[in-house]
């Protein structure tokens, strides 16, 4: 019986090293075909917290893949990389692999990428959303983040269009327009984010008010659904979000609200409720650090893109739920916020508990201290990613009322 | 060999005993098969070549001497977890805590590497948190070894348990200590001063968790194999009844052991934020405290034995995310080749302890 397993084995072995022999052949062609080029071609390197399951990683996958692909050089992606020591192990593997710029995708990488930089001073790390290269004085250690507030604040305006046709035409559910927004947590990058927005809804219907809940989570389907069901319930005309799932653009198109969707468009899946969304572009950083470490230049310590650069844009509008005139009207906001006529955060717009602001000290040196050190109000309004290009907006204005918070 | 007509096509004995070859030719034998699955997995749904997909893996492991290190420490931290639940599995106490013991090592060592790092000097502070964190692991495991020994609580569940209840109080003092305001992350800790961080050796930063592993594993080899105690707690697993007849009491060995499995994942916690992260996430410990439960049983709960399950578990963790890169694949086809080879490992356990007889054609000869 043992004989005849173990013969049974080896036949089975001889029968099948030729077959993978056979494969081995086609297959190899195709992998020595990319090696080759990529003797020359500088090599960089990109860490993602998760995988393109995420519409978060996956914006950085696709936009990086793209812009390797148009300037010629290999792109080494390592996936799925927890924000612990596998990120800096992770970088040195790829320093291993010849790579001259490491790029990772989430904040909490940026410690261990910083470690990295350190130990390699001849490869530019860059910890994209980070906060920390402003103060952390090494050279080859760079932040990147875009300012979204921009995109936001034209994502509401679009809002604002439909809440002024929804008022014109009687169809809101109280007496003045209201909003709701799903909320991640409550960190400086979603208090700018929801704050923008609802500004620029503002802009179009004054009386407007927006409640706002928090998941807690960046990807929760159910939580996100139930928020949005709760902030419909609560009488919002019109809901929009700042977290990674599918849960709030599903909860109104079961609910015939309308939607402004975040970092991508939900068009085919909600024809009857999707607007508009904003979303950033990282191809224009990615070429800008890839460009400028192939010519042996130095880049930004901290880069903000904007509307300027390409980084910030709003997805295809849905002409069928948006109000008539919103695509001219976004154009001439675009143009304002772009020629500096316009300014989001602009303090004669919005009051705290009250008051016009005139002086606002924001912790943008994101140091052990919390200080809040920089005066960021000047000229009339609060500049916001210009200090640092992630959001340090964390004021609570009138207008907006959180349901609960989440940190 | 004539028997009634009735005889069942398959059937299976129990095997008496087997042979160290036989055993090994098993094992070796289904790893083989594994293989050939797997390698025909890989052909019909990504239509790469198998044997470079096998050699990506092999690069992933030992391809150069960081990745041979990362691959040391991965499997140093694994088999520390593995080693500390082995004596509590054999004694038939389902420690399924062993991540929350570790966990407990963590905020342990963190709360001193935080909290004191410029009240004591380096060598004290690395001393008092190791303290600390060998105190909080033991802690971690006394409480349902004590409850067990008392009441006779179910030690599954309550383990298990206390795996959440360390994660959650991490999570709490994440957000006290986070770093940024805001961020939900503490961050390196003691960057600039590198407080509390443990020496590096001779230049090789992941060396000191490879050689505390080496004499832990050791410690645990010899613990069971040559100690009273090792006997002991090996009688209690075997049956009580017959412990408590020899005069052993169980209750002090159940809580004996225990301690020390809680000291081994107090270490290793400490190990993990002092000696390799420098940080506290709630998610440090990676879910090794199951894994280690397969490793310690795979090894049939011998520490030396733990050292190539657990290497083989690494090498499928560390290869699967190499085939990702090389090829652009999903991290989940490692997941599946991952699966398909420990279902064989795995099963080859039952051929190893089982014989399975086929049912003879008749008028033929038996082979």
């Amino acid at each position: 019986m043992k004989k005849r397993l173990i013969a049974l084995l080896v036949c089975l072995v001889m029968v099948m090293m030729p077959m993978l022999a056979a494969c081995g052949g086609g297959g190899g062609g195709e992998d020595a075909a990319p090696a080759d080029e990529g003797g020359a071609a500088m090599k960089v390197g990109l860490i993602t917290l998760h995988d393109e399951n995420s519409t978060y990683d996956k914006n950085f996958l696709d936009s990086f893949q793209a812009s390797c692909d148009k300037l010629g050089v290999e792109g080494i992606i390592m996936k799925n990389v927890p924000e612990g020591q596998e990120c800096y192990d992770a970088a040195g593997e790829l320093v291993d692999k010849g790579c001259t710029l490491i790029f990772s995708d989430s904040f909490g990488h940026q410690g261990f990428m910083l470690q990295a930089a350190k130990d390699n001073p001849d490869v530019q790390f860059v910890s994209c959303t980070g906060d920390s290269a402003l103060v952390a004085g090494v050279d080859n250690f760079h932040n990147a983040f875009a300012s979204i507030y921009e995109g936001r604040y034209l994502a509401g305006v679009a809002a604002g269009m439909k809440l002024k046709e929804l008022q014109d035409a009687g169809k809101l559910k109280g007496d003045a327009p209201k909003m709701g927004y799903v909320g991640a947590f409550t960190y400086a990058e979603v208090v700018s984010g929801y704050t923008s927005f609802y500004l620029g809804a503002k802009s179009i219907v004054p009386d407007v008010t927006m409640d706002v809940t928090f998941t807690g989570s960046w990807y929760d389907e159910t939580a996100e659904k139930e928020g949005a069901n709760k902030l419909i319930q609560g009488g919002a005309d019109l809901i929009s979000q700042h977290a990674d799932s599918m849960g709030a653009p599903t909860a109104c198109k079961e609910a015939g609200i309308p939607d402004v969707s975040y970092n991508g468009s939900t068009m085919e899946a909600c024809p009857d409720s999707y607007i508009i969304s904003s979303r950033i572009n990282w191809s224009p950083f990615y070429e800008y650090a890839i460009t400028a470490v192939q010519n042996g230049e130095a880049f930004d310590t901290n880069w903000t893109g904007t509307l300027d650069t390409g980084s910030v844009e709003l997805t295809e509008l849905n002409e069928n739920v948006a109000a008539e005139g919103t695509a001219a009207k976004l154009e001439e906001v675009e143009a304002g916020l772009k020629d500096g006529s316009i300014h989001v955060f602009d303090t004669s717009t919005f009051t705290v508990e009250g008051k016009t602001l005139d002086s606002y000290k924001a912790d943008v040196e994101a140091d052990e201290n919390y200080e809040h050190e920089t005066e960021v109000i000047s000229d009339g309004y609060f500049h916001e990613s210009e200090y640092r290009s992630a959001p340090y907006f964390d004021l609570q204005i009138d207008g907006i009322n959180l349901l609960d918070t989440k940190f | 060999m004539d028997k009634q007509k009735k005889e069942p096509l398959i059937h299976i004995t129990k095997r008496k005993a087997i042979s160290k070859t036989h055993e090994w030719g098993i094992r070796l034998g289904s790893i083989l098969i594994a293989l050939i699955v797997c390698a025909f997995i890989t052909t019909i749904t990504t239509h790469l070549n198998p044997i470079s997909v096998y050699g990506a893996m092999w690069e992933g492991s030992f391809g150069s001497p960081r990745k041979m290190w990362a691959l040391l420490k991965e499997l140093s931290i694994l088999l520390m977890v593995s080693v500390a639940l082995a004596p509590a599995f054999k004694m038939k106490f389902w420690n399924l805590g062993g991540g929350g013991q570790v966990m407990a090592g963590v905020l342990a060592t963190a709360t001193c590497m935080i909290t004191l790092d410029d009240k004591l000097p380096n060598a004290a502070l690395i001393l008092v948190s190791l303290i600390a964190a060998l105190a909080a692991g033991a802690l971690w495991a006394f409480i349902p070894a004590f409850c067990k020994a008392k009441w006779n609580t179910n030690e599954t569940l309550f383990t298990l348990m206390m795996n959440y209840v360390a994660t959650q109080i991490v999570a709490y003092y994440i957000i006290i200590w986070e770093n940024p305001k805001g961020s939900g992350k503490i961050g390196i800790i003691n960057p600039n001063t590198n407080a509390g961080w443990l020496p590096v050796i001779a230049e090789k930063q992941y060396l000191l968790p490879v050689l505390v592993s080496i004499v832990v594993t050791i410690f645990m080899y010899i613990y069971l194999k040559y100690s009273k105690h090792g006997y002991e707690l090996s009688v209690v697993g075997e049956s009580q009844n017959t412990a408590r007849y020899v005069g052993i009491n169980v209750g002090k060995v159940i809580i004996r052991t225990l301690v020390l499995c809680g000291l081994i994942c107090g270490l290793t916690g400490w190990l993990l934020v002092a000696g390799t992260d420098h940080t506290m996430t709630t998610t440090i410990e990676a879910g090794r405290g199951f894994l280690g439960v397969m490793v310690a049983w795979l090894a049939h709960f011998n520490p030396i034995g733990m050292i190539l399950s657990g290497l083989l578990m690494v090498f499928m963790s560390r290869g699967g995310s190499e085939i990702s890169t090389a090829f652009g694949l999903n991290n989940s086809f490692g997941d599946i080749l991952t699966g398909v080879i420990l279902f064989f490992v795995i099963g080859s356990e039952f051929f190893i302890n089982y014989k399975v007889h086929f049912r003879k054609a008749h008028g033929k000869e038996a082979a």
